[in-house]
């Protein structure tokens, strides 16, 4: 039995606690980090993370990348929408196909 | 490509003729196997864009209630009100071999059987804003435990991918080529060991016939003289 974790600053985070996913309100990068690796050891197969904290731990969630647990997947926070998930899915079209085929250039 | 210099007999040249057969089978088998996985990653990329697309839309829609909600109600009671959650996500994780490649299934159960049972306060003393802030936020968590099934098997599958047509690559481009070179070097330096030794025994073969005829000559003038002499 696995469960879902969702990080980021408390503000973006709080309804979650609501259905049922275990909320960690992290406010440094540092915070995160130990966190992150913390849910990673313990039973969390999913990470939701918002942007804003995740543009500060990208060499963190790199290690998750290729491993099957977690995943760590961006949500976008109260500040609103970075652009950084969808920059993952780009990414991981560009390592594959070696280049941008899906999204060509938009946004 | 003789830079890495062979040793041109017929026991190398059947090495490396091996060598060739492996390498052009692996390389077709990968072609496959990098072809199949990219048509199933394009597939599932797909899927990935557009699910995320939706789910961060929701995101932002139940974001902009929650902050309304917030708005309408003190913290304290909005803390209180989430405090103690009714529900909780388990997940069940199983296992999708994709070309060799291991994709999480997950499949999510909720600590009571009512998945709409989701909110985790008496409706008295909060406003009706955070009823619909939480509930579209359930309503978006299919989408979102989907959305990391899908995001993740891209990752891994990307790796694969990437893997695979570094292979494929290192065998079409170096492996093979390679080989074919060296079977070529050594066929050649055979026939030629092969000429030279039919030449060598033609030459000899000449020098005999022309020994033998002088020898004769030499008998004849010789029988000649005594016959002459007979005469």
């Amino acid at each position: 039995m696995y469960k879902v974790a969702v990080m980021g600053d408390y503000d973006s985070i709080y309804g979650f606690a609501a259905l049922g996913l275990t909320t960690f309100p992290v406010e440094t990068a540092e915070e995160g980090a130990a966190q992150l690796k913390k849910a990673a050891a313990d039973d969390f197969a999913v990470v939701y993370m918002t942007e804003a904290l995740a543009a500060s731990l990208q060499e963190e969630i790199e290690v998750y990348r290729d491993q099957l647990r977690p995943a760590v997947i961006l949500i976008p926070g109260v500040s609103g929408n970075t652009g950084a998930g969808i920059a993952q899915v780009k990414k991981s079209v560009e390592q594959a196909v070696g280049s941008d085929i899906i999204f060509n250039g938009e946004n | 490509m003789a830079s890495t210099q062979v040793i041109p007999t017929r026991m190398e040249l059947a090495k490396q003729k091996k060598k060739l057969a492996t390498a052009t089978r692996g390389h077709k088998l990968l072609k496959d196997k990098r072809d199949e996985l990219m048509r199933q990653f394009l597939e599932l990329v797909r899927e990935n864009k557009t699910l995320r697309e939706k789910v961060e839309a929701g995101i932002a829609a139940a974001n902009k209630n929650f902050v309304l909600a917030k708005a309408a109600t003190s913290d304290q009671v909005l803390n209180t009100a989430l405090l103690a959650p009714k529900q909780e996500v388990y997940l069940e994780t199983g296992m999708k071999n994709v070309m060799s490649v291991e994709i999480p299934v997950f499949e999510y159960k909720t600590r009571t059987a009512d998945t709409n049972d989701i909110y985790s306060y008496g409706f008295a003393f909060t406003s009706s804003d955070l009823d619909g802030a939480v509930k579209s936020l359930a309503d978006l968590l299919p989408d979102m435990l989907r959305l990391a099934e899908v995001e993740k098997s891209c990752q891994l599958m990307a790796v694969e991918i990437e893997k695979t047509r570094r292979r494929v690559n290192a065998l079409e481009h170096v492996m093979i080529p390679d080989a074919q070179e060296k079977i070529k070097y050594i066929t050649m330096k055979l026939d030629e060991n092969e000429r030279s030794t039919q030449i060598r025994l033609m030459k000899v073969k000449d020098m005999m016939l022309e020994e033998a005829r002088q020898e004769r000559l030499k008998a004849d003038a010789e029988a000649g003289i005594i016959t002459g002499d007979a005469v």
